[in-house]
């Protein structure tokens, strides 16, 4: 297993490699401008200089390979600098700077990590938390009413989207209400109880939302995957040994069952530092998704091909993780 | 209009009446919501109109125009005309003064030398500047003593006031930006983010895109203001997220641009904890006429005067087109107080705004009919109009905004009354108002029939706008599809109309040449206006000393804000 | 196991039962799958042949008409333009419907696919799985974009206009959806292929083929069947959102994501605007999803013996 592990993460490197170039042509290739957003008042001569500004007129392929520079080598030089204090990046080594703000890309992550890490991050946590006692609760009480009623929720959670369940409670806790904000305050900084306690208000409403979504896809995986080991022989068999039924369905069943849901919470991981654009921008969170949303919107290529990027690092990462995760869970899967 | 704007006037004087004993930083702080975040406070760099606000709390210009589309001096003593001899006899150069005892921020002293470098800075090559139209044609700013600036330029200006004038062009502090010129500007973070200013506030924390913390400025030039100490400025979500917070939760003072059903902003208004604020500038929603063939079989040459419209080129079908649209309707549905009907492209300031072309306000779907019967368009067996194997059926095209589809459907059902077939398609705005020229989907390229959107022009001289339908300005392949003229109407006498324009210096003049351009526009039936839009905010009700400005920042007089107890 | 023997001599009394019809027995036996059935044909008979019998045109603007509540001519109200609600959710149906069930099949095939040749080939594991992260990473709007650029018009003019957006949207919703799919069924059928009787059908020379479709595929369909119920739901709101972005269908066609969508905004003025397509939604996906529950149990022999 630790070979396999080796191996992966070196075929990771070119897999990366090719991934980003592929990114980035798609990322170049679609037609949104930055500049579409401004007045039409600016006159068509004027967006084509800003838009040689951004270096827009250099072939795709230099582009591409100055990004690349820009993220593998000044990035880090500048990173070491800020944390040690060097100087080891010289001035002419550009970081990655975002063509809406005009500011590095590394310092709008930094920014906005924490309220998607907060919110999102809960909220799969949450999501987890819930969906694993219901699906097994579900699976082994097959047909029972928590199961019906835990059948009928999820799926009403999972075919509503967040852009309806999110104003639905804004307009109920907020408005009518008047218990929670409907904006989030991205510059609350907690410090005491008092401030702790704002926190937990101001995310009450968009960690429910996300978390609903989240339990009721993870709660089906895990109540399909128990349903189909319950009744596997190795169960009858533990029975017949006499072993509690808490053992038997806690440490043999679950441990079985275990492989796609590890797959699919592997699967999410990625998506919490990605943030949930939607529910961000009902709740004003202002988080990476939203960031990213507003680069795509904009045009923002370098904004894009970094957060893409770092997103399919993430993704390759919790995928060899939840392959190492399968050896783990069954013993008789073997990669080599 | 002067009158009730008088009347307004004296108002908003009243209101201000209480603000005046306060003193600066008394009342707190103000909170307020863009549903668009800024994305930096260096107007120069992004000319987007969120940034353009953001930083009129901190930046100013020369003068501003006010909500009646005057100009008033802000950092200039007064404003330079003919008259008071301030701009010269041959129209080439304009001596502004600066008020003395101007600081910035930082208590350092404004003078003439940030005016001259403001222009420097646009004009910087490789800096992208967003604004740099508005600094064409200078040939130099002169700096004969700290508070005179002598704006020079290369050809006679009959309207001088581009440069330094709205929020569009204000002056940035030259020892701040010194270092940021050209390709150095975007570096400049610090500097783009947190700039030296003028104005009533300034910034303490700057997070783009999200949340700008400003503070009142301790060397604004009046002691007793800003009344509030402190501004939260937050952007992101969307326009009734915007106006809910306003108007029905209370949490914001200040909502911007709540393009909403009106329907719907009626009912949050009715919670009573704010007001709809409304101005009307010169944004006019209009549909565009394509008058060349954008069918795919002519190929790269498709969409260009290579090829005239096979049906939109007869002026009856663009009139009938015209007649069968209820313009009173569509202002009612789409905009509601917030619009205004007209039949003129060019539809504000009311001086400029012509008589002639009152007709299209009655919709007429017999009269259209009529049109097309005696032009010999006459109905197919599918109901669709044809002549000669030709039929009445186009692509009607528009950005993806909830108002907008609204009003293709009921237009598109009034042209099916009359026989023409239309096909809708929405685009999402990044890529319509994108100038991609790789893309089939902007509006420049105008792969349709027919396409719909809204156009405006900075600050009150209608002289750049109406050069837009020149023949010259038509998108082709040639010019990359760069071009202001969407309709590709090429017309020799409007061609001459412009020329003259742009030499005339008398108002009277001006005026009766801008109307002329649009009446030929109109009754040539080349863009179908639809609804002089206004700007919409919502203002809560504590927030008092707000006036609504259509004709420049709606935050431009943020320093006579106070909280009303 | 233990009733093997009863079976046989079943077998000799009546000549050897249909597969399949043991499995149509088992499902008929499942009270929330037949519900679900029963429902689901309720929605689709609905759909497709409502509007023969309602026949407002979904389009039509009866401007005088807007914004009403229910009533006898309008039994879901209308909307903001006149629009008779029941029709556009009729005619939505029929948009939704077509394109949740196509896109997920589409996405089904491909993920089941490359997950059980990942899993059951070592060899293409590798490159299959390093695709999938690919597809994971790639950002969905620009690539929606690009792919709108380049193929819109060529679809078009093959299918028509509505006929290519339909192929359109069910091959971008497709390719971007089967990863999850993909990766849960190849992780199933890593464990499964070390099982007993895995190993003992290979050990009598079983070819590749034979053991994919007879010993592995029944075995993960459940977590196929969760993706498919999940997979529904999915296209019918991605759906929506690419109209919003102008990628989807002309804007005066209706679909139940883009009525939800837009009805949302009158959440307070107009409520029961929002329900209509929220429950049609979901109804299908529930009934989608008991559907799949009781195929999952039908197709189970462990089950179905009992």
């Amino acid at each position: 297993m630790f070979t396999y592990t080796i191996r992966r993460l070196l075929i990771a490197i070119p897999t990366l490699l090719v991934i980003s170039l592929i990114i980035f042509l798609v990322v170049t290739l679609a037609p949104s401008d930055p500049t579409a957003n401004l007045p039409l008042s600016i006159p068509s001569e004027v967006r084509a200089q800003m838009r040689e500004a951004l270096g827009l007129n250099e072939p795709i392929l230099v582009r591409y390979l100055l990004w690349l520079r820009q993220f593998f080598l000044y990035e880090p030089l500048h990173m070491l600098d800020q944390a040690f204090g060097l100087s080891l990046a010289g001035e002419d080594m550009q970081r990655i700077l975002s063509w809406q703000t005009r500011s590095p890309v590394a310092d709008l992550i930094v920014q906005r990590l924490p309220q998607t890490l907060w919110v999102v991050g809960t909220s799969y946590v949450v999501g987890v938390l819930i969906a694993l006692p219901i699906g097994i609760v579900s699976a082994y009480r097959q047909y029972s009413w928590f199961d019906q009623i835990g059948t009928f929720v999820s799926m009403v959670g999972f075919s509503v989207p967040t852009f309806f369940t999110g104003v639905l409670l804004i307009v109920i806790f907020s408005v009518h209400l008047g218990w929670f904000p409907s904006i989030y305050d991205t510059t609350l900084r907690v410090t005491d109880l008092s401030t702790f306690w704002l926190q937990i208000k101001q995310m009450i409403m968009p960690v429910a939302v996300l978390a609903l979504y989240n339990a009721a896809q993870i709660s089906r995986f895990m109540r399909a995957s128990m349903l189909d080991n319950l009744n596997q022989d190795y169960v009858r068999t533990a029975r017949a040994k006499g072993m509690t039924e808490r053992v038997v369905v806690l440490l043999h069943v679950l441990r079985n069952s275990m492989i796609p849901v590890v797959t699919v919470i592997a699967l999410g991981v990625p998506t919490v530092f990605g943030g949930a654009i939607i529910t961000e921008q009902v709740f004003k969170v202002n988080g990476i998704g939203q960031l990213l949303i507003i680069a795509i919107q904009g045009g923002d290529v370098p904004t894009v091909q970094t957060l893409t990027f770092i997103f399919a690092v993430l993704i390759v990462l919790f995928n060899l993780i939840a392959d190492v995760l399968y050896g783990l869970l069954d013993p008789r899967i073997r990669y080599d | 209009m002067t009158a009730k704007h008088a009347l307004l006037g004296a108002a908003a004087a009243l209101a201000l009446a209480p603000a005046a004993f306060a003193e600066r930083g008394s009342d707190g702080q103000v909170n307020i919501i863009y549903w668009q975040g800024p994305s930096t406070m260096n107007p120069y760099l992004s000319g987007g109109i969120k940034e353009l606000e953001a930083a009129s709390l901190s930046l100013e210009p020369l003068a501003r125009y006010d909500p009646d589309g005057n100009m008033v001096p802000f950092l200039a003593e007064s404003v330079p005309t003919l008259e008071n001899g301030g701009v010269s006899e041959d129209l080439k150069s304009v001596t502004w003064k600066i008020k003395p005892g101007l600081l910035w921020s930082d208590g350092t002293p404004v003078t003439s030398a940030d005016v001259r470098f403001t222009w420097q800075y646009c004009t910087a090559d490789g800096g992208g500047c967003s604004q740099s139209e508005k600094y064409n044609d200078v040939a130099d700013v002169e700096t004969p003593d700290e508070l005179t600036a002598i704006v020079r330029f290369s050809v006679p200006k009959p309207y001088p006031y581009g440069p330094f004038v709205g929020n569009q062009a204000p002056i940035l502090q030259a020892a701040q930006f010194a270092d940021c010129l050209g390709a150095k500007a975007p570096g400049c973070t610090d500097a783009n983010f947190m700039p030296v200013g003028t104005g009533p506030f300034i910034v303490t924390d700057f997070r783009p895109n999200d949340v700008i913390a400003l503070k009142a400025n301790e060397h604004y030039r009046d002691p007793e203001k800003p009344a509030f100490a402190t501004v939260n400025f937050k952007g992101g979500g969307d326009a009734m997220a915007a106006g809910r917070s306003v108007l029905e939760t209370g949490e914001y003072d200040f909502a911007w641009n709540l393009q909403l059903a009106p329907e719907v902003l009626d009912q949050m208004a009715a919670a009573g904890k704010g007001e709809v604020e409304v101005a009307f500038g010169t944004l006019v929603e209009r549909i565009m006429v394509n008058f060349t063939d954008p069918d795919p079989k002519w190929g790269e040459r498709r969409a260009t005067a290579d090829h005239p419209h096979p049906f939109l080129t007869d002026k009856a079908v663009r009139k009938a087109l015209s007649m069968a649209i209820d313009r009173d309707l569509l202002t009612e549905i789409g905009y509601g107080q917030a619009g205004r009907t007209t039949c003129n492209v060019l539809a504000a300031p009311e001086i400029y705004a012509s008589e002639a072309n009152e007709g299209c306000l009655v919709q007429d779907i017999e009269g259209a009919k009529a049109l097309l019967d005696q032009a010999g368009w006459v109905p197919g067996p599918d109901g669709v109009r044809q002549k000669d194997g030709m039929r009445l059926s186009m692509l009607f095209q528009s950005s993806t905004n909830a108002v907008r589809q609204d009003f293709q459907a009921l237009i598109k059902q009034w042209w099916s009354e009359i026989g023409v077939e239309s096909e809708l398609r929405n685009v999402d705005s990044s890529v319509f108002f994108g100038g991609d020229p790789g893309s089939p989907d902007t509006f420049q390229k105008f792969y349709a029939d027919v396409e719909m959107y809204a156009n405006s022009f900075d600050g009150t001289d209608p002289e750049a706008y109406m050069a837009n339908w020149i023949c010259e300005e038509a998108p082709r392949p040639e010019t990359q599809w760069q071009g202001n003229n969407m309709p590709r109407y090429c017309n020799e006498a409007y061609d001459g109309l412009v020329a003259e324009m742009a030499k005339t210096g008398k108002m009277d003049e001006r005026i009766a040449l801008a109307k002329e351009m649009n009446d030929i526009l109109m009754q040539d039936y080349v863009m179908l206006p639809l609804v002089h839009r206004g700007r919409v905010s919502a203002r809560a009700t504590s927030l008092g000393g707000f006036v609504m400005n259509a004709w420049d920042s709606e935050l431009w007089n943020a320093a006579d804000w106070y909280r009303v107890k | 196991m233990t009733d093997a023997p009863m079976i046989e001599t079943m077998e000799i009394a009546r000549p050897p039962r249909n597969q399949w019809l043991d499995v149509w027995d088992q499902f008929r036996s499942h009270r929330g799958a037949l519900l679900g059935a029963a429902f689901f044909a309720f929605i689709l008979a609905a759909v497709f042949l409502g509007p023969l019998i309602w026949q407002i045109d979904p389009t039509y603007i009866d401007i005088r008409a807007r914004n009403q509540g229910p009533s006898l001519a309008h039994p879901f109200g209308t909307d903001q333009l006149g629009r008779d609600t029941l029709a556009r959710m009729l005619a939505g149906g029929q948009v939704s419907l077509a394109v949740g069930l196509t896109a997920m099949g589409l996405s089904l095939v491909l993920g089941t696919l490359i997950g059980v040749l990942a899993g059951y080939f070592r060899r293409l594991d590798g490159a299959l799985m390093r695709l999938t992260d690919l597809f994971l990473a790639l950002p969905l709007l620009p690539l929606l974009l690009v792919i709108i650029m380049l193929f819109r018009d060529a679809l078009r003019s093959a299918f028509g206009p509505e006929g290519g957006i339909f192929v359109l949207i069910v091959f971008v919703i497709g390719i971007t959806s089967w990863m999850q799919t993909a990766r849960i069924v190849r992780g199933d059928v890593l464990a499964l292929k070390e099982q007993e009787f895995v190993l003992a059908a290979r050990s009598i020379g079983t070819p590749s083929r034979r053991m994919i479709t007879r010993h592995i595929l029944p075995n993960v369909l459940s977590p196929i069947m969760v993706s498919a119920t999940l997979g529904i739901a999915n296209a019918i709101i991605t759906e929506s959102a690419l109209s919003f972005l102008g990628l989807g269908f002309p804007s005066d066609f209706p679909t139940w994501g883009r009525l939800l969508f837009d009805s949302t905004d009158y959440l307070q003025q107009y409520p029961e605007r929002v329900i209509w397509p929220g429950l049609a939604i979901s109804l299908t996906v529930l009934s989608v999803n008991y559907m799949g529950d009781g195929l999952r149990d039908a197709l189970d022999p462990r089950i179905r013996g009992r």
